[in-house]
């Protein structure tokens, strides 16, 4: 099987601008990995997504050279209409993604675009409702819904085109805290439970690392830094525009103290459990 | 001072958005209005600066009830920042759009060129003066937006959510700008979810569900009130959090961020046990 995705030596310039927004970008996705990507504003983590489900050349133009392929499709090659079978795609505001009268319609388009017929359609919206539990919202106008709520149904609309990688640009950037780690849990599940790939783009790494298998910082264009969340915690982000969680800066004063955890915590379970041992 | 005395606003498709909202806001405070998506504290800033009027009850601001004045004249003095800034923007340049409001008011050509030039190098925007509001990322049209009204130096800052879209630079750029706002004796409101960035600025806090007031108090003391946090569909700061799980007594407060904690932790390291 091919992996989820596969990127060597990318470079992207968008049309009439200077520069290169991508610069040489080499990346391995296995299927099922969870990736959370972050990055000062403007280092590119909104244009490589774009890559992912051909958006990138296909609407944007521009100058794309290098590999990129996707769920085995070389998106160069391949339409976007038939990327988004593949990789469903979620942007920081789900305005921008729901239009119809109903939280039902709107799951539905994708599948009715494709001709489907009716019993599967209904299926797979069933389904997909389901699994972000919205069910009893299923007759309910879009915009009656909360932003959170919103937000799921625009994961679900993704969810029922069955797609192996979805890709999610700063979809909580309007949440509130609670409903945030909410849709982060739901995506858990949904890499958990279906096996589905994430590339999550996010902020707020106090929230989402602990779901992540791999935390990706890029910078310029380039990814600077690539591991598992635990690992890189130890390099200084800020400099990258990175704002490093509270109990990794806490840990950070504690090696001052002479006391080094090799694995830092990332949830206030884990860190109460460390500092219990050290603590009288 | 801006009062709000027992304001209710009703939209005219029948939502009461707020329900009885009291609130005095001295000359110099910060304040911090937190609370769920829908809570009401978007409609209360807007009553600030005249943009809503209450339904029933009264909104003042240093002594005027706001019925009494236009919008004109109270964003003067209340200088208001939207959450979307797409909702704000309509010149053709980052330039003009800083300095419209700088000629609206009257200043002279030279002093409106240094005012522009000043705020474009501070907010990070000086390479975009002569690009389109529309070309900028969100982040870079939120520090537009806040450009556009810093730079005609209100008594009263009012911003919605500044901090989405933001990275830990231009965060800490945002800190600073409200720091220095305030050190000149102003007044500055700030709508937020940005824990973080409440832990920093320390703020007081205005907690708000359901179009109601439920806490209003300081930092300290608010962010440590898991119960009513979790009310507001909010998540207590991590290192809160942590503290509560390690100690859990009843008056544990102001325990916000690292250097609070360690204050507690580092008498009771012991040299027994080192973490390899």
């Amino acid at each position: 099987m091919p992996r989820a995705i596969e990127v060597r030596g990318l470079y992207y310039r968008y049309e009439g601008m200077d520069g290169d927004v991508i610069v040489d970008v080499n990346l391995e996705v296995e299927r099922g990995e969870f990736v959370l990507l972050t990055g000062a504003s403007g280092c590119g983590k909104t244009t490589l997504c774009r890559c992912f489900n051909g958006l990138i050349p296909h609407f944007y133009g521009g100058d794309l050279r290098g590999e990129i392929c996707v769920a085995g499709f070389n998106v160069r090659e391949t339409p976007i209409h038939k990327m988004a079978l593949k990789v469903g795609f979620i942007f920081q505001n789900p305005d921008s993604q729901l239009f119809s009268l109903t939280v039902e319609r709107d799951v539905a388009f994708g599948l009715e675009n494709l001709g489907m017929d009716r019993e599967e359609i209904k299926r797979r919206v069933d389904w997909a409702l389901e699994v972000v539990r919205m069910k009893e919202y299923r007759h309910s106008a879009p915009y009656e819904l909360s932003g959170g709520q919103k937000q799921r149904i625009a994961i679900a609309s993704v969810l029922a085109m069955n797609p192996e990688v979805i890709v999610l640009d700063e979809p909580t950037a309007y949440l509130d805290p609670k409903t945030a780690l909410r849709i982060f849990q739901l995506l858990d599940e949904l890499n958990q439970r279906l096996g589905l790939t994430v590339v999550l783009v996010e902020h707020r790494l106090d929230l989402a690392s602990r779901y992540a298998s791999r935390l990706m910082v890029m910078s310029r264009g380039r990814i600077v830094l690539d591991g598992d969340p635990t690992t890189l915690f130890h390099h200084r982000l800020e400099g990258y525009g990175v704002t490093t969680p509270r109990l990794i800066r806490f840990f950070r004063e504690l090696e001052r103290e002479g006391y080094i955890v090799e694995k830092l915590p990332l949830t206030t379970e884990e860190a109460s459990a460390v500092l219990r041992r050290i603590i009288s | 001072m801006i009062e709000v005395l027992d304001v209710y606003y009703t939209y005219p498709n029948g939502f009461t958005a707020l329900k009885g909202v009291s609130l005095t806001i001295d000359r110099g405070e910060c304040i911090a209005i937190m609370g769920e998506n829908g809570a009401g504290k978007t409609t209360l800033i807007k009553h600030f600066n005249g943009l809503l009027k209450p339904t029933k009850g009264a909104v003042s601001v240093d002594g005027s009830n706001t019925m009494d004045l236009s919008v004109a004249q109270l964003s003067r003095k209340v200088g208001l920042v939207f959450q979307n800034p797409d909702h704000q923007f309509f010149s053709e340049t980052v330039e003009d759009e800083i300095a419209f409001a700088l000629k609206n008011f009257g200043f002279q050509e030279d002093e409106i060129k240094r005012r522009v030039d000043q705020v474009l190098e501070r907010m990070g925007l000086i390479h975009y003066r002569q690009s389109s509001p529309f070309n900028l990322s969100g982040g870079e049209k939120k520090r537009l937006a806040i450009a556009s009204v810093v730079v005609f130096n209100p008594d009263y800052l009012v911003l919605d959510e500044p901090t989405i879209g933001q990275d830990y630079l231009q965060k800490r750029e945002i800190i600073e700008i409200i720091r220095s706002f305030l050190k000149e004796g102003k007044t500055a409101v700030i709508v937020t979810h940005d824990l973080e960035f409440v832990v920093d600025l320390r703020p007081r806090i205005i907690l708000m569900s359901q179009g109601r007031i439920i806490l209003d108090d300081t930092a300290d003391k608010a962010l440590s009130n898991l119960k009513l946090l979790d009310e507001a569909s909010l998540l207590p700061p991590q290192i809160t959090e942590l503290a509560y799980r390690l100690f859990n007594p009843p008056g544990l407060e102001g325990v916000l961020d690292e250097k609070d904690l360690m204050k507690i932790i580092k008498p009771l390291l012991t040299r027994r046990v080192k973490q390899q």
